[in-house]
C-alpha cells in the first residue's frame, strides 16, 4: 500500500522542478493575498483566483509530463489555429472599446491572441530546431515572416500589450537561434531611423500614452490619471509600506485597475520597498532558473524555447512594473502571477510546464 | 556567408554560444531589474514624503460646519432675529448620473416648482465639488415622510436639517435689524478684505444691511471643521476629526420693538421717518422709515416679482430715510441757532427785536410766516411763537462762518457714525462748501443773502433725521454728546461676557449751562405754550420741543396753502423733541414726507412715542392730523 502510495508520489513529482514550483507558489501566495486587498471593497476575487490558480497548477502540471519532443509537434497547429483564429477575428472580431480582440464562440468568447504567446516560439522553435543541421539567412528570414504576420495582425486589433509579448516571444527564439549581431545591430539601426514613420502609425490613444508618460500631469482627468494615481500609491508605501489591507490609495478606489494590470501599484504601496524588493527577488530568482534550465538544455529546439518563455517571464514584469511606477507607457500587460484573471495564469502556467518539461526530460534525449 | 558559418560551427561552439546570448540575457535581466529597483527607491524613499501628501491630499477632505449665527434681540429681550431648524430636500450632484430625471422624479414626491429648479440651476454653477445643494427647501412633516419612504429611488439624494434665519417681527424695524441673504460676488470681496475666508467656507448667507450687516463678522461665528475621509468618487467613508463650530455672538440692540412698532403705525400711511435716542447713552430706541419691507422676503433669494415691487415703489420702501434721507430742517433749526448765539455772544436771552413780520436785505423781502409780525420778539419768545424774523437777523448778526462752526460741533453735515451702513452726511452750507460742491466760479461763491434763510433752517441745509435726532438729544443731555447706535452689547458666545457699543460720550461741549437752559425753558414753552402745545396738551410729563416745516419747492413769495398743492409737492413736517424735560429720558425727531406744518403731523407721532415711552400708552389708532395754524 505504502509503495503504491510511494509509486504516485513518484510519478506525480517526477517531472516537476521544485525550485521552479516553490518560486510559482510563492508568487501565486502572494498574488492572492494582494488580489483579496486589492478586491475586498467591490466584491472579492478571491476564491475566483484561488481556482485560476489551481487549473494553473493542473495545466502547469500536465504541460510538464509532455516530454519535449511531443511539445514540438504541437508547435505548428497550433500556430496555424491561433493565425487563423487572429484572421476571424480580423474579420468578424466583437468589437469591446474600439479595440476588436474577442471572437464570439456562440456561448463564450475566446481572444485568440493569447494562444499565440505560446504558439509563436514553439512554431519558431520547432522551425529552428528543424533545420540546425545547416541555418541559412532565409532561415532566419522565414522565422521573421512567421512572427511578422501573427504580430501585425494583434497590433492591429489593436492589442499593443500582447502585440508586444508575441513579438518579443518570437524574438527571442531568433536571438537564442543565433541571429548573427550584425544584423540585430542593424535591425536595431533601421527601428531608430524608423521611429519618426513608426510613431505616425500608432493610434491615437497609443501616442497619448506615450505622451503621457513623458508628462502625466498634462492629462491629469484623462490618460495621466492612471499613472498618477499609481505612483502616488506606490510613493506613498514607502519604504515598509501602509499595511495589508491599509493602502488608501487601494481601499478608496483611487487605483484604476486595481486587481489587474495595477496591482503592482496595490502591493507597492502596502508592502513597500521591502515587499518590492522581495516580489523583484522572486521574479528575478524564477528568471534565472529558467535561464539555467535553458543553459542546460540538451536540444536545440528545447534550449529556444525555454530561453524565449523566460526572457518572455522578465518582459511580463519588466513592463508591467515599468508601465505602473511610470517609466514606460501604459500599454494591458499583467504581472506574473499577481494581477487576476484566468487567461493569463494559464498561459503563464503552460510555459512554467514546459519549463519543467524540458528540464525533466533532458537526460532522456541525450545521446 | 552566414550559411557558411552555420555549417562549419560544430555542435559544442554552437552551445557556447548559446549559453553566451543566455549570460547576456542573464545581464540584460540583472540590470532591467536594477533600473526598477531604483525607480521604486526613488518614488518610494527619495519622493515618499511628496507622494504621501499628495495621498492624504487625495483622501482627506475637510468638509466645514456652519456655525450657527448669532441671534439678535431688543433692549427687553424681545427676539428680533433667530435661527430655525428645517428641512431641506438636498442634491448632490456628483452622487447623481442623470440630474433631470432624478429631479423629475422628486417632483411627483414633492412639489417642486420651476422656480426651485431655477434656483438649483444658478446654485450648481456656482457650487463647489462635493456640495450637497438644496432643491426644495421647508419640507413639511408630510413631505419628510413621503420622501422617506421612498429613498432608497433616488441615491444622491437626501433630507437634511438645515438653520434657517427668521425676523419674527417681520416689517418692524427691518431698516435698523437689516436682513441676510445670499452671498454673492460683492461679499466675497468684503470677505477676503476681512481675512474671513476659511471662515465662510459653508456660510452661504451674509448680512445685506442693518446690524445684520453692520456685526455681521460678530454675527456669523467660527466655523467648525470636519476631517473626513473620500473616496475617489468623491463619497466621505468616514469622519477622522472634528473640531466644533463657535456659535456666533448675540446681539442685544438699544432698541425697543414695541415702542418701534407703535411708531411705524403712528405714521398710517404716511412716508417718513422718526429717530428716537436715549439722550444719556446716545442709545436708539427706535429708527422708523417708513414704508418699511420684510426682510424675511430676502433670506432665500427674493422673488422676481417681491423685488419689483419693493424696488420700484414710488414709496420707496427699501430707502432708509432716517439715515439716508436728507431734508432741510425749517424751524427746528431755531432753538440750535439760538443756542450758537448765547454761545458766541451774539446775543442776550433778553435782547428783542421788534419784528415787522419781514426783513429786508440786499433787496429782497425775506417774509414771517405771520403778517404784521409777532411784535417785540426775545429770544424765548423767538422760539415759542418760531419768529423767522428773529433769525433772519441772527443769522445775518453772526455770519455763515459761525454757525457752519456752531452746527459742526453738534454734527450737522457729518455722518453720525451710527453703527449700520448706508448713512448720508447732509449738507452743512458754508463758503468752503460751496466751493467743493460746485464747479464754476460764479457759482462757488458765497452770497450774505445766502446766509438769511441759513438761519431758519432753509437754504442749502440739508441734514438727515438722525442727526437731528442726535442734535436734540446733545441739548437734552447739556452738551454731552453721544454717537447713536443700535447695539446695547455683544454677549460673547462663549464666555458670555458683554461688550458694550459707545459707551463713552463722542465730545463734551463746552456750553455755559445757563446758556442750554435758556433753550430748554424755550422749547417746554413750545410743548406748552407755543406751536406745538396743542399735540401736548393733557400730557401727563413736560416735554420740549420745536415744529418744523421744510419747503419741498419754493413759492417765490406767493402765499403756501396746503390745500392748493399736489401732495408730492407739499412741504415736510418735522419735530423734534425731548421727555420729560426734567430729567430727558427720550429724544427724537421726526420727519413726515410731505406732511405740511410739523405741528398739524409730526408733533402728534412724537406725543404718542412719549406717551408710550414714558407712560406705557398706547394710541388708539394712528396719530391723525391735527388741525393747527402756524408753525
Amino acid at each position: 500500500m505504502s509503495q503504491l502510495l510511494q509509486r504516485a508520489w513518484v510519478r506525480l513529482v517526477a517531472r516537476v522542478d521544485g525550485p521552479l514550483l516553490l518560486l510559482t507558489l510563492a508568487l501565486m501566495a502572494t498574488g492572492l493575498a494582494t488580489v483579496y486587498s486589492a478586491t475586498a471593497d467591490s466584491g472579492s476575487r478571491l476564491l475566483a483566483q484561488a481556482l485560476n490558480m489551481s487549473v494553473g497548477v493542473a495545466v502547469m502540471w500536465t504541460v510538464a509530463q509532455l516530454p519535449p519532443q511531443k511539445l514540438m509537434r504541437f508547435g505548428v497547429p497550433l500556430y496555424l489555429a491561433g493565425v487563423v483564429l487572429l484572421i476571424l477575428v480580423f474579420f468578424f472580431g466583437i468589437k469591446v472599446n474600439g479595440a476588436r480582440r474577442w471572437l464570439s464562440l456562440g456561448f463564450t468568447r475566446i481572444q485568440p491572441a493569447e494562444v499565440l504567446k505560446i504558439a509563436v516560439p514553439l512554431m519558431l522553435a520547432w522551425y529552428f530546431h528543424k533545420h540546425e543541421a545547416a541555418l541559412k539567412a532565409r532561415h532566419y528570414a522565414v522565422a521573421c515572416l512567421l512572427l511578422l504576420l501573427p504580430f501585425a495582425l494583434i497590433a492591429k486589433q489593436p492589442d499593443l500589450g500582447t502585440a508586444i509579448l508575441v513579438g518579443a516571444a518570437g524574438f527571442y527564439v531568433i536571438f537564442f537561434a543565433g541571429l548573427p549581431w550584425r544584423v540585430i545591430f542593424g535591425l536595431l539601426a533601421a527601428g531608430a531611423a524608423a521611429a519618426p514613420f513608426a510613431w505616425t502609425m500608432l493610434h491615437d490613444y497609443q501616442r497619448k500614452r506615450i505622451l503621457t508618460l513623458i508628462d502625466p500631469s498634462s492629462d491629469p482627468l484623462g490618460a495621466g490619471y492612471h499613472i498618477i494615481q499609481s505612483t502616488i500609491a506606490i510613493g506613498s508605501g514607502g519604504s515598509f509600506g501602509k499595511g495589508w489591507l491599509e493602502g488608501t490609495q487601494t481601499h478608496l478606489e483611487f487605483i484604476p485597475e486595481r486587481h489587474t494590470d495595477f496591482i503592482f501599484a496595490v502591493y507597492a504601496e502596502e508592502r513597500g520597498l521591502l515587499g518590492n524588493t522581495v516580489l523583484l527577488l522572486l521574479y528575478l530568482l524564477l528568471i534565472g532558473r529558467g535561464l539555467m534550465i535553458a543553459a542546460n538544455a540538451s536540444t536545440l529546439f528545447a534550449r529556444v524555447l525555454a530561453g524565449s518563455i523566460t526572457l518572455s517571464l522578465f518582459t511580463y514584469v519588466f513592463v508591467n512594473v515599468g508601465m505602473v511606477s511610470g517609466i514606460l507607457p501604459v500599454v494591458g500587460v499583467p504581472l506574473p502571477y499577481m494581477s487576476y484573471g484566468g487567461t493569463a495564469l494559464v498561459t503563464l502556467s503552460v510555459g512554467i510546464g514546459i519549463l519543467m518539461s524540458i528540464h525533466t526530460h533532458r537526460m532522456l534525449v541525450r545521446p | 556567408m552566414l550559411a557558411r558559418q552555420s555549417q562549419l560551427v560544430a555542435p559544442d561552439r554552437e552551445l557556447e554560444r548559446f549559453r553566451f546570448r543566455v549570460s547576456l540575457a542573464g545581464f540584460a535581466v540583472f540590470a532591467a531589474f536594477a533600473l526598477l529597483a531604483a525607480r521604486l527607491f526613488h518614488l518610494q524613499v527619495v519622493q515618499h514624503d511628496y507622494y504621501s501628501t499628495r495621498a492624504e491630499d487625495n483622501r482627506i477632505s475637510l468638509v466645514p460646519i456652519v456655525p450657527n449665527r448669532g441671534v439678535i434681540v431688543d433692549r427687553n429681550g424681545i427676539v428680533l432675529a433667530r435661527n430655525y431648524s428645517a428641512f431641506t430636500l438636498e442634491i448632490t450632484p456628483s452622487r447623481v448620473d442623470d440630474l433631470d430625471a432624478t429631479i423629475d422624479g422628486l417632483g411627483k414626491l414633492i412639489e417642486i416648482l420651476p422656480k426651485d429648479r431655477k434656483r438649483f440651476r444658478r446654485l450648481l454653477e456656482e457650487s463647489k465639488t462635493f456640495e450637497s445643494l438644496p432643491i426644495r427647501s421647508r419640507l413639511s412633516e408630510e413631505e419628510v415622510a413621503r420622501f422617506a419612504a421612498n429613498r432608497y429611488l433616488f441615491p444622491g439624494v437626501e433630507v437634511k436639517a438645515r438653520l434657517f434665519r427668521h425676523y419674527p417681527e417681520g416689517s418692524v424695524g427691518a431698516h435698523a435689524i437689516g436682513y441676510i441673504s445670499r452671498i454673492n460676488r460683492r461679499d466675497l470681496e468684503v470677505i477676503e478684505d476681512n481675512e474671513q475666508t476659511n471662515n465662510y467656507k459653508g456660510t452661504d448667507h451674509i448680512g445685506k444691511s442693518g446690524v445684520e450687516q453692520k456685526y455681521e463678522f460678530q454675527l456669523h461665528g467660527e466655523t467648525g471643521y470636519e476631517q473626513v475621509e473620500i473616496d475617489a468618487g468623491g463619497r466621505a467613508v468616514r469622519s477622522l476629526s472634528r473640531s466644533a463650530p463657535v456659535q456666533g455672538n448675540n446681539l442685544t440692540l438699544t432698541l425697543d420693538i414695541r415702542l418701534q412698532e407703535m411708531a411705524e403705525k403712528a405714521f398710517g400711511d404716511r412716508r417718513g421717518a422718526l429717530v428716537a435716542i436715549e439722550p444719556a447713552t446716545g442709545g436708539i430706541l427706535a429708527l422708523v422709515s417708513v414704508p418699511t419691507f420684510d426682510p424675511n422676503l430676502f433670506i432665500d433669494g427674493i422673488r422676481s416679482d417681491d423685488w419689483d415691487q419693493l424696488n420700484n415703489s414710488p414709496d420707496k420702501p427699501l430707502l432708509n430715510r432716517a439715515l439716508n434721507g436728507a431734508y432741510p430742517p425749517g424751524s427746528t433749526f431755531k432753538p440750535f441757532m439760538a443756542l450758537a448765539a448765547l454761545e458766541t455772544g451774539k446775543r442776550t436771552p433778553g435782547q428783542a427785536i421788534a419784528d415787522p413780520g419781514f426783513f429786508n436785505f440786499g433787496g429782497h423781502q425775506f417774509r414771517d410766516d405771520k403778517k404784521g409780525g409777532h411784535g417785540m420778539v426775545d429770544m424765548h419768545k423767538s422760539i415759542v411763537v418760531s419768529c423767522d424774523t428773529y433769525y433772519y437777523l441772527l443769522a445775518n448778526d453772526m455770519g455763515i462762518d459761525a454757525i457752519a462752526r456752531f452746527m459742526g460741533q453738534l454734527g450737522f453735515g457729518q455722518r453720525t457714525g451710527v453703527d449700520i451702513e448706508g448713512e448720508s452726511p447732509g449738507v452743512l452750507p458754508s463758503p468752503e462748501w460751496k466751493k467743493r460742491r460746485f464747479r464754476r466760479p460764479e457759482q462757488q461763491k458765497w452770497f450774505a443773502g445766502e446766509t438769511i434763510s441759513i438761519g431758519i433752517g432753509q437754504g442749502y441745509n440739508s441734514y438727515t433725521p438722525i442727526q437731528l435726532a442726535q442734535a436734540t438729544a446733545t441739548i437734552a443731555n447739556n452738551g454731552i454728546m453721544y454717537r447713536p447706535h443700535l447695539v446695547k452689547y455683544i454677549t460673547d458666545s462663549r464666555t458670555g461676557e458683554k461688550t458694550m457699543i459707545e459707551p463713552e460720550p463722542l465730545r463734551v461741549l463746552p456750553w455755559k449751562r445757563q446758556n442750554v437752559e435758556v433753550i430748554k425753558r424755550a422749547m417746554v414753552g413750545v410743548n406748552i405754550a407755543g406751536t406745538s402745545a396743542r399735540a401736548f396738551a393733557g400730557a401727563g410729563y413736560t416735554s420740549a420741543g420745536k415744529t418744523g416745516t421744510a419747503q419741498v419747492f419754493s413759492l417765490k413769495g406767493a402765499d403756501y396753502k396746503a390745500s392748493r398743492v399736489k401732495k408730492e409737492l407739499r412741504d415736510h413736517a418735522l419735530f423734534i423733541a425731548y421727555a420729560p424735560a426734567e430729567q430727558p429720558k427720550i429724544a427724537v425727531a421726526v420727519l413726515v414726507e410731505n406732511g405740511g406744518f410739523g405741528a398739524q403731523s409730526a408733533a402728534p407721532i412724537a406725543r404718542m412715542v412719549f406717551d408710550y415711552y414714558l407712560l406705557g400708552k398706547l394710541p388708539k389708532g394712528a396719530a391723525r392730523e391735527d388741525d393747527v395754524e402756524g408753525d
